[in-house]
């Protein structure tokens, strides 16, 4: 029953997100661009679909993932936990004591970025765009990868200390580099998935994570270390996806060069 | 109806595909790491499965609703030719799915409560409720501004890579002017703004008014929008805590 009622709450919320955004768009279309809406019906089933999908998607989450991922998280930066796990019970705690956190964090910062709604509809649009050359799974698994080093990384950065702009500062000083270099129709859409990893599922794991371990660690505050995870996880999909590009290109002129190879011999067969 | 049901069943089959990787990391971390019992394994059931239902509907939703509608308003307004209220249009949806996204007040109260620490806001519920409100409206508007700005950037065919790569390299410049307690929140904010039900509007959008603009290749022009919403709010917050001090 609470279940039940769970449900309709977040189906609620959810409405009450997107009405806003809805009245916008309808607003908009009826007094500046003055035309009736094509398939208005379909388009008006399609919102249902997206506040309840959306509201059900949440209450979900919320009954499985959030409290596991949040107990694991705590659990994981538990200081007797990592004291038990690293041997070194009665001395300090040097920071490759942290492994099964920076495990869990790319494992966490890797699936949960699979699972982003956010993400699935700019992969399903690039895919369309492209016309197919950019695959939707292969987009979304770099996008991913990215993200797992992301959050691991930037678990390193609260347990060691170090300053968080030095590491920001680094990683676009690769995508500087990376720019020049990768082909130019995946830049666009590299940019974006920064922004598009960090979302519903991401952000509360994270977060967690990030607070648990900047408690769990000493000298460091949950108020100040706490904070930085999101940037991570948003920076490094730009890196992996540029890099996607780059080996997408780079296979690409392989096979060609292949081919080339292939087809000279027979042409001075031709020729004799 | 029928066809609706088979993308609707072949949705569901993606999202079941699409959660297993968390499945399996939650299920690997419990056995060998955490090895304690977990209790309610019928609501832990019953809830992936409204994961997976939610996931399916929210996809399905997408395709036949937010896309459409948004590519349909950027080819409209593309034909209208009023470059004025294409403005008015991204400024307006930047800013006013921002306000009110809840991940964004999460973060907003969290980000006060670090001013509190670092004193620069008195512990009274006031001075924390008009941070966080300071915080929110700064974070809303630098979104309005950024789809402004990358609507601006398609018309105009400015560089992306130019326009991004500077605009970083501009908030590399202002971190080392900004207070330090204000640092981890600006970055955060970047990542928070764009939505579940925003992105895929915004980049209908761009998407939409690339292919209806002569000379405009959607694949590289299209795309990008996002980008400039995740990188204004970190530099408006960087502005908004250098601000503060002096005001």
């Amino acid at each position: 029953m609470d279940l039940i009622r769970d449900s309709l709450v977040f189906i609620w919320d959810s409405a009450r997100d997107v009405a806003p955004i809805v009245i916008f768009l309808f607003a908009f279309q009826l007094f500046v661009i003055r035309a009736r809406i094509p398939n208005l019906r379909r388009i008006l089933v399609g919102f249902v679909f997206v506040i309840v999908g959306l509201g059900l998607f949440l209450v979900g989450l919320e009954q499985t993932l959030f409290p596991l991922g949040r107990l694991m998280a705590q659990q994981l930066t538990n200081p007797d936990f990592l004291y038990e796990v690293s041997g070194h019970i009665g001395e300090t705690l040097v920071w490759q004591d942290f492994y099964w956190v920076y495990l869990f964090a790319a494992a966490i910062g890797f699936s949960t970025t699979l699972a982003e709604p956010a993400l699935m509809a700019v992969a399903i649009k690039a895919n369309a765009v492209s016309g197919g050359a950019i695959g939707i799974w292969g987009l979304r698994v770099a996008v991913a990868i990215g993200a797992g080093i992301g959050v691991a990384l930037g678990c390193y950065r609260i347990i060691t200390g170090l300053p968080l702009q030095h590491f920001i500062a680094a990683g676009y000083l690769l995508v500087i580099v990376q720019t020049a270099m990768a082909p130019k129709m995946i830049i666009p859409l590299a940019y974006d998935s920064g922004g598009v990893t960090t979302s519903t599922v991401t952000v509360p794991l994270i977060t967690a994570l990030g607070l648990g371990l900047a408690e769990a660690v000493p000298g460091r505050s949950p108020l100040l270390d706490g904070f930085g995870l999101v940037a991570f996880a948003a920076l490094f999909p730009i890196i992996s996806v540029l890099a996607y590009g780059q080996l997408a290109a780079r296979k690409q002129e392989r096979s060609r060069s292949i081919e080339q190879n292939r087809e000279l011999p027979e042409e001075t067969d031709h020729a004799l | 109806m029928k066809d609706s049901l088979i993308a609707l069943s072949r949705d569901a089959l993606n999202s079941l595909r699409d959660l297993a990787p968390i499945v399996l990391v939650i299920a690997v971390f419990q056995v060998l790491v955490i090895r304690q019992p977990v209790s309610g394994i019928v609501s832990l059931i019953i809830g992936g499965l409204l994961v997976v239902a939610g996931l399916t509907f929210f996809i399905f939703g997408l395709r036949i609703a937010l896309f459409p509608i948004g590519e349909n308003l950027a080819h409209a307004l593309a034909e209208k030719g009023s470059a004025v209220w294409l403005f008015v249009f991204s400024f307006v949806l930047g800013f006013g799915t921002t306000i009110a996204e809840p991940a964004l007040l999460a973060v907003a109260e969290e980000a006060a409560r670090v001013a509190v620490g670092a004193g620069v806001i008195e512990d009274t519920p006031e001075a924390l409720e008009r941070y966080a409100t300071g915080l929110r409206l700064v974070v809303a508007l630098s979104v309005g501004v950024a789809l402004l700005l990358g609507v601006l950037r398609i018309l105009a065919n400015w560089s992306l890579p130019i326009m991004i790569i500077g605009g970083y390299i501009l908030v590399m410049v202002v971190t080392a002017v900004a207070p330090p307690e204000i640092v981890g929140v600006a970055y955060d904010s970047g990542g928070v703004t764009t939505s579940t039900v925003t992105v895929p509007l915004v980049t209908a959008l761009g998407v939409g008014l690339a292919s209806s603009l002569k000379g405009r290749n959607p694949m590289t022009d299209g795309f990008g929008l996002i980008a400039f919403a995740s990188l204004t709010p970190i530099l408006f917050v960087l502005l908004y805590g250098i601000a503060r001090q002096w005001i």
